[in-house]
């Protein structure tokens, strides 16, 4: 009796948690694969540093990644760049918005010095737009099938898939209300969204020569933007193996001590 | 009521008997750990010690967060990225305190849907399960507070709906709602204060679950069969019983490890799946959310609040007799505290005197209602307040009242209740066989 309500119980509960999220969330998003995903996922080394790419060169004029240190850039289970690339990198990195930025301004020299890789990515809101740190981790994506939720259990809460659907998610038609410009986009909760669609085919090169259709530097950018997010993101999952491996482990051996120590009490099983 | 007779501690060396005399934490920690532990005990029985552990793991971790964290609305948000990204497994502790709570709280439910069905909460075990109710409020006091601390928008915005039900309290409500936040919106001051608060309320909880436990000691534990140990001589009570270590303690620690590997495998791979996107925008005072939902720990009592709009006929009523003190929102926060004060007098409500849902033929099904009920509440809360929810919410609302306030009182007098075992041993023997009679 009581296992049967518990088993309902925790099988409602899962659907529950997932309505809870459902709930928030508008707009036309559809399922995409990321490497990422899933338990075993990895996070593509390449795709990042394309994603990077699409990123610096693209999104950086309007947006920020202020919580990101640049030295991240390096780390193992991201965009893996070689140090002496990053040092490169954040010296060549221009700082858009200096009101946002008062920490790299040098008062002796009168200017705004240039980055280290010790510095996080600069902020930049010149445009009005958010800053893109936490983007991946602040939105939902699928919600399917049927609302159900079980494609977020086994592929995470969609950060990703909801910014790759924005950028691909453009009908080409425009709108002026109130001396400003809205972009029509099914992926957006209202339809309408101030971004310029800010992709089109062949706005960067890839240096590993991969097309750069607005599909494959969406999809590059929302993963970046997914390690940019959650940049321990693959030692989360091993140590997420390592833990559940020990507990199994240990659940055996006290599942074998348990069945041990009860067998004097229980008849049956001890003449078994 | 007695204890259970079982051995004591016996000092043995010159040493041992040299502290005895001074301070017998030995026979204390002996006499707890030893204690006589119906041997019938099924699997319900063991969220206990996990609900021990996890207010361990929050404490612990809690604590550890506390070391980098920064209680200022210019910085908690940023500080907790700090945690995320450069203290060493900062991500992996901060993770494990956030569905630690829902671990704790998942655990907590089915701890007190447990008591419900087997009866625990009945004589002589009514302090246990008040003192436990009251664990329950500072737990939900204290996730409440914790969740205000990352400073993302659900933080600041649940933390601004929810002071709000203080605010609802007539003539008196607004100064208590000030004086709570520390001024007249949620700021600085109230991060400071629920900063402080979350940190303590730990360990007020740490204290009542040794009463809790104390109490349920000195009473003996309840069992599926509802029936009490004997307790007429130690041979007698050993018939029923086994001490706690090794027997429970072993069982209990399984469990654990097993519950623990898909907590983990939760923290490891999904460790955002339980929370809301939105607290990963820092609070901003400008821009409400869409929807403001609490954690989903709190959404059954959260749909009791909202259940209870103006155009139900008792909220008229209420405003009607109370002369119009009583309006729609005061009437809501009522109900939802009072949806747990009902639970809380559960002991007086039940006329039964059969304690096991076990021999309860007619209490069966109302109580699986009641447990489908939590669920449904549960939905509806993380649901829009619009129709069908809505009436939905006011249905499963006013069957959790009816439960406690009006079935339980008549069941006892209604129902044919089914013939108990006359003792543990002879339920334990009924399932395992005994160990002198083995065949079946």
């Amino acid at each position: 009796m009581f296992r049967n309500i518990a088993l309902i119980a925790v099988s409602a509960l899962t659907l529950t948690a997932g309505g809870a999220i459902a709930a928030g969330e508008g707009g036309h998003i559809e399922d995409v694969t990321f490497a990422h995903e899933g338990p075993f996922g990895k996070f593509d080394q390449f795709q990042l540093q394309r994603g990077l790419q699409v990123y610096t060169e693209v999104c950086s004029g309007c947006h920020g990644l202020k919580y990101v240190p640049l030295r991240t850039l390096s780390d193992e289970g991201g965009p893996g760049l070689p140090e002496d690339q990053v040092r490169a990198y954040a010296e060549a990195f221009p700082i858009l918005d200096e009101d946002h930025n008062r920490q790299l301004y040098d008062v002796e020299k009168g200017e705004f010095r240039t980055l280290i890789p010790a510095d996080n990515f600069p902020a930049n809101t010149t445009a009005g737009a958010p800053d893109l740190s936490l983007m991946a981790k602040a939105r939902a994506g699928f919600h399917g099938p049927y609302g159900t939720g079980m494609n977020q259990l086994f592929k995470g809460m969609g950060g990703p898939e909801y910014i790759h659907a924005i950028l691909v998610g453009y009908t080409g038609e425009e709108k002026e209300e109130f001396g400003t410009t809205f972009y029509e986009n099914h992926a957006f909760p209202t339809g309408w969204i101030r971004m310029p669609p800010p992709l089109s085919d062949d706005a960067v090169t890839y240096a590993d020569g991969t097309p750069a259709t607005v599909d494959q530097m969406s999809m590059d950018v929302s993963a970046f933007l997914y390690w940019a997010a959650e940049p321990h993101l693959m030692d989360r999952k091993n140590a997420g193996f390592v833990s559940v491996l020990f507990l199994a482990l240990l659940a055996t051996l006290l599942y074998l001590t348990n069945k041990r120590i009860w067998a004097g009490v229980k008849g049956r099983k001890q003449h078994a | 009521m007695a204890g259970i007779p079982h051995d004591h501690y016996e000092p043995k060396s010159a040493g041992e008997r040299w502290l005895h005399k001074r301070l017998p934490i030995a026979g204390l920690l002996y006499d707890t750990i030893m204690i006589p532990t119906p041997k019938n005990l099924n699997w319900m029985w063991i969220w206990g010690i996990v609900l021990t552990f996890c207010l361990a793991l929050q404490i612990v971790t809690g604590i550890i967060l506390a070391m980098h964290y920064t209680p200022h609305v210019d910085k908690a948000f940023a500080s907790i990225e700090h945690i995320m990204r450069d203290v060493n497994g900062g991500y992996f502790i901060r993770y494990l305190h956030m569905n630690g709570a829902s671990l704790f709280f998942f655990a907590v439910y089915l701890h007190i849907f447990r008591g419900l069905y087997y009866g625990s909460y009945k004589a002589p075990r009514e302090i246990t399960w008040v003192v436990g109710m009251i664990i329950y409020l500072l737990m939900m006091g204290t996730a409440f507070m914790g969740y205000v601390l990352p400073w993302g928008q659900m933080s600041f915005w649940g933390a601004t709906v929810i002071t709000g039900l203080f605010g609802a309290i007539p003539g008196i409500g607004e100064p208590i709602q000030t004086w709570l936040l520390g001024g007249p919106a949620v700021d600085n001051a109230t991060l400071n204060r629920f900063f402080s608060l979350h940190y303590l309320l730990p360990f007020v909880i740490a204290a009542l679950v040794a009463v809790h436990i104390w109490a349920f000691h000195t009473t003996g534990n309840n069992n599926p069969t509802g029936v009490e140990v004997r307790r007429g001589s130690k041979e007698e009570a050993e018939r029923d019983t086994v001490p706690f270590w090794p027997y429970f303690v072993i069982k209990d620690l399984f469990a654990l490890a097993v519950i623990l590997a898909v907590f983990f495998a939760v923290v490891g791979f999904m460790p955002n799946y339980l929370g809301h996107p939105d607290n990963y925008i820092e609070a901003n005072p400008l821009a409400t959310p869409a929807h403001i939902v609490p954690e989903w720990y709190f959404l059954p009592f959260y749909a009791i609040l909202r259940a209870f709009t103006a155009d139900v006929w008792v909220v008229i009523a209420a405003n009607w007799l109370s002369f119009g003190i009583i309006d729609a929102k005061f009437f809501g926060v009522l109900a939802m505290f009072g949806a747990i004060a009902v639970m809380a007098l559960a002991p007086w409500l039940d006329t039964s005197s059969v304690r096991s849902g076990r021999y309860r033929p007619m209490f069966k099904w109302w109580f699986a209602l009641l447990a489908i009920d939590f669920i449904v509440l549960m939905w509806c809360g993380a649901m829009p307040a619009e129709e069908p929810y809505a009436t939905i919410s006011l249905i499963a609302s006013a069957y959790w009242f009816a439960y406690f306030l009006v079935i339980l009182p008549l069941l006892g007098v209604i129902e044919k209740p089914l013939a108990q075992p006359a003792t543990i041993e002879e339920d334990f023997n009924a399932h395992y066989g005994s160990k002198a009679h083995p065949a079946e």
